[in-house]
């Protein structure tokens, strides 16, 4: 704290004359959108993948598609999993996850995005150090845009809310995007909608 | 410090054919992409003047919003620092870290760490450090500084980043393919990333209202830097900050879009709490900013989003290389920012520009930047940071253009010298035109002297003497 | 209508058959043209060099010899850009104001104030690459940018040329990006600017252009130059030579 008061009064004594806080639209579109084909072009955009129905047999699905899946995390009742995120101590350890299948509260169809927070993740890098991730989303918790996303309670509450869009690549290298870089290799949304009974 | 010869940097970079070809094509590239992203938001314009608006009324109204972000993040459990410069940062850095024996360190790309040169600072006392973004960790591996803030190796060919693995890390040299090289890079920083016992981030931006820190990346490194191990410390510049997530929101959108084209990165995290068993500090940091806020011309250099939108359509920078600016900021607004950090150093830089004005026109919080870069050339020559041999000239200039005689005195004897010395006497290093361009020639009359003889007569006219 | 003319210094020893173009122009066009003969530079080179004390005299030379005129034309969209915005090295005065508020690139002029659609006397039958200096476009708004995705798409100096029967237009790649002049850029930096002259004229030459035309002979003076140097010289015309006819 030892220069505090010196930066604030700099800050005080330099500040440029009054300005006015604009107001912000929603810039919502005029057209009437299709929020779930939008949000599935968007995120294949960003490399993710989405499933438009829940699989009918879910086991069957996640073994087709990750077959040398071993320790699969789940904190969703839809599937048991064989690891929870309270079975992980050190929270780097969740690097040794091969899927993490959680559900997410909120897509932005703008975007392709999903939103996060320690409430859905428990352990907070079960969703970017896994090596794949799949996630549960009810289509009818897709908002249009990024204006309307930062509405969720979640940015207000939570410790950590995180917006995931596609899988973890770089471009780092000559411009080129790559996927993984160090989070997950493959993202994929399942349109669920949630259970009548286990809405809240 | 000597003063940066950007232009002679500069004509080196242009020499070497293939990384000036391959950093030219890069950029212009994503400068593409930019273009297209903004085409899918019909109302970028109006985004873009929301964004320098909230900018300018944040920092008109600074200490409240920095005190507000305080007290919120303090409330949230978070331990905030201020440092005043760059030592101080990284003392409390160090100090954090030594306090609880955290002998290695994970850190996510922030240019602000750059300016401060921290890693070099832990490194010299013991502390192992990690950088986990690609490019970052190509250039730490290299022991290069950052070309460019969004891509630090772009500068750099597969085939270089090849090469480099194969020096460090043994993987195939021949292997010229990144999809491989993102792979070797991934095995041998998972480990370090799971080890580390501290982990380090910058701030995109500062949510004054919540307390929270945001960053934004492709590759999630920054959620990993700061969720894996139980230490996390956050360094974030005083002009970081914005209100509310409503105005959050506007930044996000223009963000990624003018950096590469991509409607949102991959992590956009927001950090408000320690997280679970963990330990969260932020440090404020001010290095000249509360200073460059009192400058009147150049304050608004502080509404940068560092999304280097500026770099990639610039067309000096695309053909110089960002590391011929020898700074932590390059291209158009590393010339506004830098000579706040040291003018004699970089007191060249403000005339490395064509003042084309292209930087201000993609510029996502609209920071005049082309203005104030021809603004900073007064400054320069006021403070008589200024080469000798261009003064002179123009103090010539001044003198001739200012003297109706004497400049038509000149323009007959330049014609005549012009004729009468043969090229190879021109093109010597005192003139610099002839380098790489055919001196234009100069006309056998010239406007004056056809006018005075076409039309002054004609119209009656007095020609003064 | 009476206008001064101001003859950029470069065009006055280097080029001054544009300045010959421009005044025919105006003539042809039924409008008092005065030279002021006293006339020198506007400034600008010692501006952009930081060298405000280097300018002030000629800019005080200058407000001399066009204050008193409601309109001052020059065939140049840098110098119109420096005499509007930048015009502040002499004092602040009611004439220095004046100046800066009369001033008006010769596209401009012809298109906006005269408002020009038809040049009956002049014919181009070429292919013709049009290049618009970033002054015009940037600081005078005399044709869209690129980097402003939504506006409309439009060019004056395109504008009046369309009304020249002959003219083949052809595009090129990267239309608006900057040529390398920059003005005394061009020999502080003069490896940047050439590279830069270089890759534009390697855009241009593959379009199939027969000229480059541009409403600032500072732009085609510096491509002029890389091309020469590069063994492939280009045809260049300022755009008051084509729209006055007297090239063909």
């Amino acid at each position: 704290m030892s220069f505090r008061e010196t930066i604030l009064q700099n800050v005080r004594n330099n500040q440029p004359s009054y300005r006015e806080l604009p107001a912000i639209p929603k810039f919502h579109s005029e057209q009437l959108l299709d929020l779930k084909e939008k949000f599935v072009e968007e995120l294949k955009e960003l490399s993710g993948e989405v499933v438009t129905e829940p699989p009918i047999d879910f086991e069957k699905f996640l073994r087709n598609r990750f077959p040398d899946a071993k320790a699969i995390c789940s904190t969703v009742p839809e599937y048991a999993g064989n690891r929870k995120p309270e079975d992980i101590t050190r929270w780097s350890d969740a690097s040794s996850i091969d899927v993490t299948i959680v559900r997410s509260p909120l897509g932005v169809a703008e975007t392709g995005s999903v939103l996060f927070s320690e409430e859905e993740f428990r352990v907070n890098t079960i969703g970017v150090f896994a090596h794949d991730i799949v996630i549960l989303l009810d289509p009818a918790e897709i908002v249009e845009n990024i204006h309307d996303a930062y509405g969720h309670p979640h940015f207000r509450d939570k410790a950590y809310s995180l917006l995931m869009s596609g899988p973890s690549g770089s471009a780092d290298i000559a411009g080129t995007t790559v996927h993984p870089a160090q989070g997950v290799t493959t993202l994929t949304v399942i349109f669920w909608p949630m259970a009548a009974a286990t809405k809240v | 410090m000597s003063t940066v010869d950007q232009a002679k940097n500069a004509a080196a970079f242009i020499d070497d054919k293939t990384h000036e070809r391959h950093l030219d094509q890069l950029l212009w590239m994503l400068r593409t992409k930019r273009d297209d992203a903004a085409r899918r938001v019909p109302e970028w314009e109006q985004l873009r003047d929301l964004a320098s608006k909230i900018k300018e009324h944040t920092l008109s109204n600074l200490a409240h919003y920095l005190e507000m972000f305080e007290s919120r993040a303090k409330a949230n459990g978070v331990t905030v620092h201020w440092a005043q410069d760059a030592h101080e940062h990284n003392q409390i850095v160090y100090q954090i870290l030594s306090d609880r024996k955290a002998d290695s360190l994970v850190k996510s790309k922030s240019m602000l760490t750059e300016e401060c040169d921290t890693r070099r600072f832990l490194e010299n006392r013991g502390i192992q450090v990690t950088e986990t973004d690609l490019g970052e960790r190509i250039q730490q591996l290299d022991d290069e500084s950052p070309s460019h803030i969004v891509g630090p190796a772009w500068h750099k060919t597969t085939q270089d980043v090849a090469n480099l693995f194969a020096r460090v890390y043994g993987s195939d040299k021949n292997k010229a393919d990144p999809v491989y090289l993102a792979h070797v890079m991934r095995e041998h920083t998972r480990p370090l990333i799971e080890q580390a016992k501290a982990g380090m981030t910058g701030a995109n931006f500062a949510v004054a209202e919540t307390g929270a820190v945001v960053t934004v990346t492709n590759e999630g490194n920054a959620d990993l830097s700061a969720n894996a191990p139980a230490l996390r410390i956050c360094s974030v510049g005083l002009e970081k900050i914005i209100p509310t997530n409503e105005h959050l929101a506007v930044f996000i959108r223009l963000l990624t879009r003018s950096a590469t084209g991509m409607a949102i990165t991959q992590y956009t995290s927001h950090f408000r709490a320690p997280r679970q068993n963990g330990e969260m500090h932020i440090i404020l940091v001010d290095n000249g900013r509360s200073s460059r806020l009192g400058m009147e011309k150049f304050w608004p250099s502080l509404k940068c989003i560092r999304c280097a939108a500026c770099m990639n359509t610039c067309p000096v920078y695309r053909r110089s290389g960002g590391l011929s600016y020898g700074s932590t900021y390059m291209g158009p607004i590393g010339i506004i920012m830098m000579p706040t950090f040291d003018i004699r150093r970089y007191s060249e830089l403000p005339f490395s520009s064509t003042l084309n004005g292209s930087c201000t026109n993609v510029c996502p919080v609209k920071i005049n930047i082309h203005e104030q870069i021809y603004a900073w050339r007064e400054v320069m020559e006021e403070k008589h940071q200024f080469k000798l041999v261009k003064k002179e000239a123009m103090i010539v200039a001044g003198k001739v253009l200012s003297h109706p005689r004497l400049y038509r005195m000149a323009a007959d004897s330049m014609e005549t010298s012009l004729k009468v010395l043969p090229r190879f006497a021109l093109y010597n290093h005192f003139n610099a035109w002839g380098r790489h361009r055919d001196i234009p020639q100069p006309a056998k009359e010239t406007f004056h002297d056809w006018y005075k003889k076409y039309r002054s007569q004609a119209a009656g006219q007095e020609v003064s003497r | 209508m009476q206008v001064a003319l101001m003859i950029p210094c470069y065009v006055d020893l280097f080029y001054p058959e544009v300045g010959v173009a421009t005044l025919e122009l105006l003539e042809k066009l039924k409008v008092d043209v005065v030279y002021p003969f006293d006339q020198t530079c506007c400034a600008q080179p010692m501006a952009n060099g930081g060298c405000y004390e280097e300018a002030r005299a000629t800019e005080e030379l200058f407000i001399k010899n066009f204050s008193a005129f409601d309109h001052i034309v020059t065939p140049s969209g840098s110098c119109t850009l420096h005499l509007r915005n930048k015009f502040t090295a002499a004092p602040d005065s009611p004439e220095r104001r004046k100046v800066s508020a009369s001033v008006y690139d010769l596209v401009e002029f012809l298109h906006d104030v005269l408002r020009v659609r038809e040049f009956p006397w002049a014919k181009f039958q070429h292919k013709v690459a049009l290049h618009t200096s970033c002054s015009a476009i940037r600081g005078l708004g005399l044709a869209s940018m690129s980097e402003r995705v939504h506006d409309a798409k439009f060019s004056k100096p395109k504008n009046l040329l369309e009304q020249v029967p002959g003219i083949d237009f052809v595009d090129f790649e990267r239309p608006d990006e900057c040529c390398g002049f920059g003005g005394t850029f061009s020999a502080t930096e003069e490896a940047v600017a050439a590279k830069m002259g270089y890759d534009k004229l390697e855009f241009i030459g593959k379009s199939g252009a027969d000229y480059l035309v541009s409403s600032d002979m500072s732009c085609l003076m510096h491509l002029q130059g890389c091309a020469h140097r590069l063994g492939a010289p280009l045809k260049v015309l300022h755009i008051a030579q084509v729209l006055n006819g007297v090239a063909q």
